[in-house]
């Protein structure tokens, strides 16, 4: 299932939260070879994680770490601009209506329906928080990634070759690209608003019109 | 769908507010433009100090303040440390004391549905700004619907101008728009279309649109048209 867990909310979810720094620490440094720090748990954690930002978590049906990605309004600290504002054709990105998604990783033995899913929860935060975009960082794996799940980002701007490239990018989220990544998470739409609604209160949750 | 009011003119007002005062007067205008019972905005810094403004009546606010609510008015728990909006009827009501506080609120005033918007602001400050009302859940969707983009921009642009009025604060650097933010505007404030502006440099549609928002925010406007306005009346672009 889709967890949305704010930093602060973690602590009632351990072995799920020690699972996805770890495979962060898998991805990000292992594999990746990013300059990132892992603490003597195996676990990486950068400094916006230190902001309380929002987590969304794919917890497979073992109770385990499958995928996640984590969130933060551009109106604070970010990313987008305080690392890589060179690649964003010169503007820091900055609105309430823009949430920046970063640290989108996969645990190694995640299934292709698992980023499917954490696009679909990417797409409940856009109706049911009224955000407009998403600007993201990912790798150059990620890129081949989301196209195959149907949810490619528009990338403003990269830097490094191969598989260093690091590139930012911005996602919008329409009904079509909605309904194709549910199909290809296997999820119906109701179970994923389903959890969004449990997670963020009991009912009545307003959505937003995916209008520009 | 009911009309929808135009909130420029607040927002006029808004920016050239020189106190708390004015916050008080636009937060009674914007209510009276948006015809629901209530606007409120309510500061919370690291320290625990507090302050309001807003159309709540005088006797409730003072009970809240008397009654020491803050500590289990579920709306202030729910949003605290949060970022997104939150409806009223996603929080929690189910404890002893928030039942007893809700049945004192309606008694005194306080509409039935909210919305609520966190603002995260510099070293632990914390604002909310809440629309409320006496409605139907029907009417209140419609209503959230119509202006819930337009009260998320609002609540950063009253907790900015809340900043600004704070002591002992170093000034905000000027919001100065970036070239690209210039020409983007410039283009559509001589009458081109998204799609020609995008065309012209060179950026996708999806790109212009992150630009504007940019913009839009920066400029404290609601829509494109009004963002286009205000840089010119700013000399921020020139035609």
């Amino acid at each position: 299932m889709l967890r949305y867990l704010y930093a602060d909310q973690l602590h009632q979810h351990r072995d799920l939260a020690r699972a996805m720094f770890q495979d962060r620490a898998d991805q990000f440094k292992t594999r990746l070879g990013w300059e990132v720090s892992v603490d003597e748990n195996g676990e990486e954690r950068d400094q916006y994680d230190a902001l309380n930002p929002l987590y969304v978590i794919w917890e497979n049906a073992e109770g385990g770490h499958g995928g996640s990605m984590r969130f933060l309004p551009t109106t604070g600290p970010v990313m987008v601009n305080d690392i890589f504002g060179h690649l964003t054709g010169g503007a820091p990105i900055c609105s309430p209506l823009i949430w920046e998604c970063t640290r989108f990783c996969l645990s190694r033995d995640a299934d292709s329906r698992v980023a499917a899913a954490l696009m679909l929860g990417g797409g409940e935060i856009m109706t049911g928080f009224g955000i407009k975009h998403f600007a993201g960082v990912f790798d150059a794996r990620m890129v081949r990634i989301y196209k195959a799940i149907g949810s490619s980002p528009e990338i403003l701007g990269s830097e490094g070759e191969g598989r260093d490239r690091i590139s930012v990018g911005l996602w919008e989220f329409t009904e079509e690209a909605r309904n194709k990544v549910a199909t290809r998470a296997d999820i119906p739409l109701d179970l994923s608003r389903l959890w969004f609604t449990r997670a963020f209160g009991s009912t009545g949750q307003h959505r937003f019109a995916q209008t520009a | 769908m009911y009309r929808k009011a135009d909130l420029s003119p607040i927002l006029e007002e808004l920016d050239a507010t020189e106190g708390l005062d004015g916050l008080q007067a636009v937060s009674i205008g914007l209510r009276d433009a948006l015809e629901i019972d209530h606007i409120v905005y309510h500061w919370v810094d690291s320290a625990g100090e507090q302050y309001g403004c807003g159309t709540y009546p005088a006797d409730w606010i003072q009970r809240y303040i008397d009654k020491e609510y803050l500590r289990v008015d579920p709306v202030i728990v729910g949003c605290f440390q949060r970022f997104h909006p939150v409806d009223w009827k996603a929080v929690d009501w189910s404890g002893k004391a928030a039942r007893v506080f809700l049945a004192d609120a309606l008694k005194n005033g306080v509409g039935n549905q909210g919305y609520s918007i966190p603002v995260r602001g510099p070293s632990g400050q914390f604002a909310l700004f809440t629309a409320n009302h006496n409605c139907s859940d029907e009417e209140w969707s419609e209503f959230k619907e119509t202006y819930g983009h337009d009260l998320i921009l609002i609540a950063h642009y009253f907790n900015r101008k809340a900043l600004d009025f704070e002591e002992n604060r170093s000034p905000q650097p000027v919001r100065a728009l970036s070239p690209r933010e210039v020409d983007a505007l410039t283009f559509l404030a001589l009458g081109y279309s998204r799609a020609q502006v995008a065309h012209s440099l060179s950026i996708s549609e999806h790109t212009l649109r992150v630009y504007i928002e940019s913009a839009r925010f920066k400029l404290g406007a609601l829509n494109t048209t009004h963002a286009i306005a205000k840089a010119l009346s700013q000399g921020l672009i020139v035609m």
